[in-house]
């Protein structure tokens, strides 16, 4: 039987929530093992004495540690993004007819109405911010207001509305904390390691047991190894949970307009668009509902991507239309 | 500590769970039935934004196209008897009639270059469009409300509670065959 939209949000968010619980206790052995490894540095004995609760107390305080930094250090408001980006509130009367397609959609979504922005580029594109539906603002491309019909605005609106209500802004910040938490255990690992000298000299004399020599050398091993596969692997993990989630706002946001071609050819317009958004940077890319990085946008089969490749959300979206009993529309 | 006693705090956090499962599956019914009662005040709340739209609508028209008299005065009418309709199937079927007139109108006004170069009734019929549109998706939001308490009344655990404390299952929104043709027929036009 083919897949429905709602086929297709269940499985979105069931691969998401693998991803993350799969980060958590990547992010845990990462610590775990750091720390240990550290330890190991600087007493290879004192390794041999340490049992599996203490080692775990030792992961879990360095781990907390860095957790609670990287949440101070990335606790950014929706001001400092829309700030950035050069993006203006309007009103209903600037622009009835935009007003009116966000609010059809947040009657249809059940949500408060967020507010509404505007970034004057002929760049067209869209992205969404807001930690709760209650604090929600979509932001809007002059150039996307100008290029896509009513059908194919609101197809835009609804998958940044669908961001809002499953709470990705929410999700993508947690997944930065992570990263940032991994990234600075490594580099904790790496300031230890150049910079303060081991402790095997003072711990010859003492290193009767003789096996906490071997361990402690799988330790520092094991330790270098992660401290430079790990930001790399969290940063593979933190893309691919934001491709699932482009993914489910496209899904979710066909559950809203119940017109899949909408989006579809939206999509195809922006791909289809030679200008680039001036504005965004590769810290703000993943916000937007294409790459506007354009050399980025082209590379999107690599893990790497922060979306998915266009061709294949057209596609998704053009598959479930056809479930409907849609005809295609004619190519203009 | 005497098996007794173990015993007895194991009953109790067992009982514990229990219970706050049960109070978390009552609240999340309440919660959802709840939902389903504002979402069904939703759509009244677009319906009327249509009522209060039609009059400023009817004179713009007025201004412009006093020929077109009978179109405008059914209009009116369809406006007042749904307005003044009082069973939930008089109420569908008055609004449908409601949306037709609208859709003559529209229709007609074609014919009127200077009515359609008017600020004022371009406003309008963007404004009227969006309320139809609004007036379908609380329409959809209400049934997908429904589809989500209906389902969680039918399945387990819910439907245990469900039963215990008398919920029930909210009707959909539909439209009977009558009304599903007058909907799906093109609007007549005559000059």
């Amino acid at each position: 039987m083919p897949q429905t939209f709602r086929d297709l949000i269940a499985a979105n968010k069931r691969n998401s929530a693998i991803l993350v619980v799969v980060f958590c206790l990547f992010v845990t052995i990462v610590a775990m093992v750091l720390g240990l490894a550290i330890i190991a540095y600087f007493s290879p004995s004192a390794v041999s004495r340490l049992n599996f609760g203490r080692a775990l107390l030792i992961g879990a305080v360095a781990g907390g540690i860095a957790l609670l930094i990287s949440t101070l250090a990335y606790y950014s408001g929706d001001s400092m993004v829309l700030a950035v980006s050069g993006a203006r509130e309007i009103e209903h009367a600037a622009d009835p007819e935009l007003f009116n397609v966000v609010e059809e959609m947040a009657i249809a979504a059940g949500l408060p109405m967020p507010r509404v922005y505007l970034i004057r580029d002929s760049s067209p594109n869209a992205f969404a911010t807001g930690r709760d539906p209650q604090h929600a603002a979509i932001t809007v491309t002059t150039g996307l207001r100008r290029k896509l019909s009513r059908d194919e605005l609101q197809g835009v609106v609804a998958h940044e509305m669908s961001h809002i209500r499953n709470y990705d802004i929410r999700l993508m910040l947690l997944m930065a904390v992570l990263v940032g938490t991994v990234v600075m255990l490594a580099d904790l690992f790496w300031q230890i390691i150049w910079y303060t000298p081991g402790g095997s000299r003072r711990s010859r004399d003492d290193d009767k047991g003789g096996g906490g020599g071997i361990v402690a050398i799988v330790l520092m091993v094991l330790g270098i190894v992660l401290a430079i596969l790990a930001p790399l692997l969290a940063q593979i993990i933190q893309l691919a949970v934001s491709r699932q989630r482009e993914y489910l706002a496209d899904a979710s946001g066909v559950e809203l307009t119940r017109n899949p071609l909408g989006l579809a050819h939206a999509l195809r317009k922006i791909e289809d668009d030679p200008a680039e958004l001036k504005s965004a940077n590769r810290g703000t890319a993943h916000l937007y509902i294409a790459n506007p990085i354009k050399k980025f946008r082209a590379r999107a089969d690599s893990m790497f991507a922060s979306h998915p490749p266009i061709k294949d959300r057209i596609r998704r979206l053009e598959k479930l239309a056809h479930q409907y009993g849609e005809a295609e529309e004619e190519e203009v | 500590m005497s098996p007794v006693w173990v015993v007895v705090i194991i009953f109790g956090a067992v009982g514990l769970v229990i219970v706050l499962g049960f109070v978390a599956i009552y609240n999340g019914l309440v919660g959802k039935r709840v939902e389903t009662q504002n979402s069904w005040s939703q759509i009244d709340v677009q319906l009327k934004r249509r009522y209060d739209l039609i009059p400023n609508l009817v004179e713009t028209v007025k201004g412009y196209a006093s020929h077109e008299k009978e179109t405008l005065e059914r209009v009116v009418q369809a406006r007042n008897m749904a307005m003044n309709a009082h069973s939930v199937s008089e109420q569908a079927q008055a609004e449908n009639m409601l949306s037709g007139t609208l859709k003559t109108l529209f229709a007609v006004a074609e014919a009127y270059p200077d009515l359609k170069a008017n600020q004022n009734f371009m406003g309008l019929q963007e404004e009227l469009k969006s309320t139809e549109n609004r007036i379908g998706f609380a329409r959809q939001h209400y049934n997908d409300v429904v589809s989500q308490y209906n389902t969680s009344l039918q399945t387990f655990p819910a439907n245990v509670v469900g039963g215990m404390f008398g919920f029930r299952p909210s009707e959909f929104f539909k439209l009977d065959a009558a009304e599903a043709a007058a909907v799906q027929k093109a609007p007549q036009v005559k000059f």
